[in-house]
């Protein structure tokens, strides 16, 4: 029977801190880039113009149908010999979450404006609205309302995707965790206390999506996936 | 000075490719069979009335569900060992973390389309004396797997795409054999390039076949 | 019946939705002032006609003069000649020329009063300040000067209606068109409606209403139209068409839908 230990984890707690943070870091840098990369490739991606359209379409699919961690790996280690910079893990990772974010985000958008109906485009048009003018005053502000849902289960996904990172070196929780078992021979207590980090972190954020939907759905507004 | 593609070393290795691949496809299979396995029975216990298996049932889904893929990897890979009087292959560990993952997700799912069926069917086949047993066989879960074939679809492809997850233990799939020719080729954007185009023109088509499969669902339903 | 020269005239206007012709070669002059009602069956054309007339739908062919001046630039067409309707020019148009929906939409994040001021503020770039006071004041003409706060969800359909063509009165426009507005309305609502598009009528705006309305179209219009398979089949004053009509489908037409002697 084995003796659970748990004191060298918590010898190592600041350590397992830094982790975290650089999680919670990297979470946010890729949100930051990819909400606003999002939004214009699904403006792109509804444009008639297929110059644009076309291109969109494709880092979508993409970035949607490739597994991260070979997006991941690509970004570390094959573009700073093409490009000839140097990589850091942050910014492979930051690179790569948001474009892969966004991919994933834009079709929540695209979903969203789709869904605001037909006769609000035409109230809008009538009005003598450009296309501009009617997307950002009339459809984004009705659209953004349905998909917000939608957006923070794409980040709470990504706050999951985000522990790739660590097998480029980046020093999140599950890099650090990985250090702390090796250096304490304690796997079983570190990925242990680390799972369940990770578990109240994200089922925490999972409970308060659940409960802002069941609160937009008895306001009435409607809900895209 | 722009970088010149060479993909001769990439073609060559094209064997050691192939192996990753039966690996990818050998981990997909079993995770998919296990996962849909025991996502059905999972999900018939949260779909329960009883107390007793709803609320394990509960417990699991949300535990695998809110806890990363690869951080469930690594845990059977390293912590599982120190608690059992054997070794745990790559090959397990990436399957115990990618399948009972993916159970997590199909149990949702399985419990979704069975309580999309309205009460009427449930009524109508009642009312001619069918058990709780015989309904669920006979008229609810064949009505409801119609629907939920793309939420299933969806699911499949994420499982093959967190199957390059296992290449975090060195387990052989597609991407760990990439590693190994890119560190030895020195030619990481090619072979990285090869494999992700592999992925994508497996996955296209699937994804394709899935959109297809909405719409189709979406006009008949 | 107005002398003046035409406000809206057009001439010979088609328009096909891929190979199904809705509108096949329509000629009228609207002018100032008058109140023209459009009657017809269900795929007559009548509301792809209203729909011309502010281009939210492009005519396939023929033309439209806006105030004598007309409406797209011609062109070239692998060798036919055709007309091109640049969007930036069709946004100009609809700001002289308001519409009224059967479905009202308003849009629902916003106030009745932001909804009447929006046109201002975003299309005419009118400062806030002096387009809330003239949205209020376009409020209290049709009735609901105190609902200016309110969530359209809050609103009933025909107050919904009302602030709709508030919106579109703000805007100053040369011409009103309005489309079955209160086909969508229950039958107790309709009455506040209709009174309100009269009293604009008695203004003396130039208006052009698709309705069903048959008793309404005889009170409020100077002219009626009567549309079959995208052609004007018979045009007159109300009390002409409505009460001796000359073609048989017109009086077959009526007859289905005589609710109100008159």
């Amino acid at each position: 029977m084995h003796a659970w230990d748990f004191s060298s984890v918590w010898a190592s707690t600041d350590f397992l801190l830094l982790g975290l943070l650089n999680t919670l870091r990297l979470t946010g840098s890729a949100l930051l880039f990819g909400v606003p990369i999002g939004l214009g490739l699904a403006l792109m991606r509804l444009s008639p113009r297929t110059w644009l359209r076309l291109p969109a379409y494709t880092v979508i699919e993409v970035f949607r149908i490739t597994p991260p961690l070979i997006q991941l790996f690509w970004f570390f280690f094959a573009l700073p010999i093409l490009i000839q910079v140097e990589m850091t893990p942050y910014v492979a990772a930051t690179l790569t979450f948001s474009i892969q974010s966004a991919a994933f985000f834009a079709e929540v958008f695209r979903a969203g404006i789709v869904s605001v109906e037909k006769g609000q485009w035409e109230a809008g048009r009538a009005l003598g609205m450009s296309p501009q003018q009617l997307m950002r005053r009339v459809v984004l502000p009705q659209a953004v309302k349905r998909m917000v849902p939608a957006f923070l289960e794409r980040s709470i996904e990504l706050m999951k995707t985000t522990t790739l990172a660590a097998t480029v070196s980046y020093m999140d929780l599950l890099f650090q965790t990985n250090e702390v078992a090796q250096k304490t021979f304690r796997p079983l207590e570190a990925f242990t206390a680390t799972a369940l980090v990770y578990f109240v972190v994200i089922f925490g954020a999972s409970v308060l999506v659940r409960s802002l939907e069941r609160r937009l759905a008895v306001s009435g507004e409607g809900v895209v996936h | 000075m722009a970088y010149r593609w060479n993909f001769q070393p990439v073609f060559e290795n094209v064997d050691v490719l192939l192996i990753g691949a039966v690996g990818t496809l050998r981990l997909f299979v079993t995770c998919l069979v296990l996962g849909l396995a025991l996502g059905l029975a999972v999900g018939l216990a949260r779909y329960s009335k009883s107390r007793w298996l709803n609320a394990p049932a509960a417990c699991f889904v949300e535990l695998f569900r809110n806890t990363p893929t690869l951080v469930q990897i690594l845990w059977f890979y390293y912590a599982l060992p120190v608690l059992l009087p054997f070794e745990i292959s790559p090959l397990a560990a990436a399957v115990l973390g990618i399948a009972l993952n993916a159970s997590a997700f199909f149990a949702e799912i399985y419990r979704g389309g069975i309580q999309s069926i309205e009460r009427g069917q449930w009524e109508g086949a009642q009312a001619l004396g069918m058990s709780h047993a015989q309904v669920m066989r006979r008229v609810v879960l064949p009505q409801a797997l119609r629907r939920m074939l793309p939420a299933f679809t969806n699911r499949g492809i994420e499982i093959f795409k967190m199957t390059t997850l296992a290449s975090a233990v060195a387990y052989v799939e597609l991407l760990q054999q990439g590693k190994s020719l890119a560190s030895l080729n020195f030619n990481p954007i090619e072979t990285y390039t090869a494999i992700a185009v592999v992925f994508f023109i497996c996955l296209f088509p699937l994804v394709q076949a899935t959109y297809a499969i909405e719409r189709r669902l979406g006009r008949s339903d | 019946m107005n002398s003046s020269s035409p406000i809206l005239r057009i001439r010979g206007l088609c328009k096909s939705f891929g190979d199904h012709q809705v509108l096949r070669g329509i000629d009228l002059d609207v002018h100032p002032g008058d109140r023209i009602a459009i009657l017809g069956a269900s795929g007559s054309g009548k509301s792809t006609l209203l729909r011309c007339l502010n281009f939210m739908e492009r005519p396939s062919s023929g033309s439209i003069e806006l105030a004598g001046a007309t409406v797209g630039r011609p062109s070239q067409s692998r060798g036919t000649p055709t007309v091109v309707y640049p969007e930036a020019e069709l946004t100009r148009v609809r700001q002289r020329v308001g519409m009224v929906f059967q479905q009202f939409n308003l849009f629902p994040h916003m106030t009745a009063l932001a909804n009447v001021m929006e046109g201002l503020v975003t299309v005419r770039r009118e400062p806030r300040t002096h387009a809330a006071s003239r949205a209020l004041a376009e409020l209290q003409r049709v009735g609901l000067g105190g609902k200016g706060h309110a969530y359209p969800a809050h609103l009933s359909g025909g107050q919904k209606q009302r602030v709709a063509i508030a919106r579109a009165l703000a805007m100053d426009p040369e011409i009103l068109l309005f489309d079955e507005p209160t086909s969508a309305l229950d039958p107790e609502l309709v009455g506040e409606v209709l009174r309100v598009i009269l009293s604009l009528g008695e203004e003396g705006r130039t208006m052009l209403l698709v309705t069903h309305e048959l008793g309404f179209a005889y009170h409020f219009a100077n002219r009626v139209l009567f549309l079959v398979d995208g052609v004007i089949l018979e045009e007159g004053a109300p009390e002409q068409l409505l009460k001796a009509p000359q073609q048989e489908r017109t009086r077959a037409f009526l007859e289905r839908h005589r609710e109100f002697a008159f």
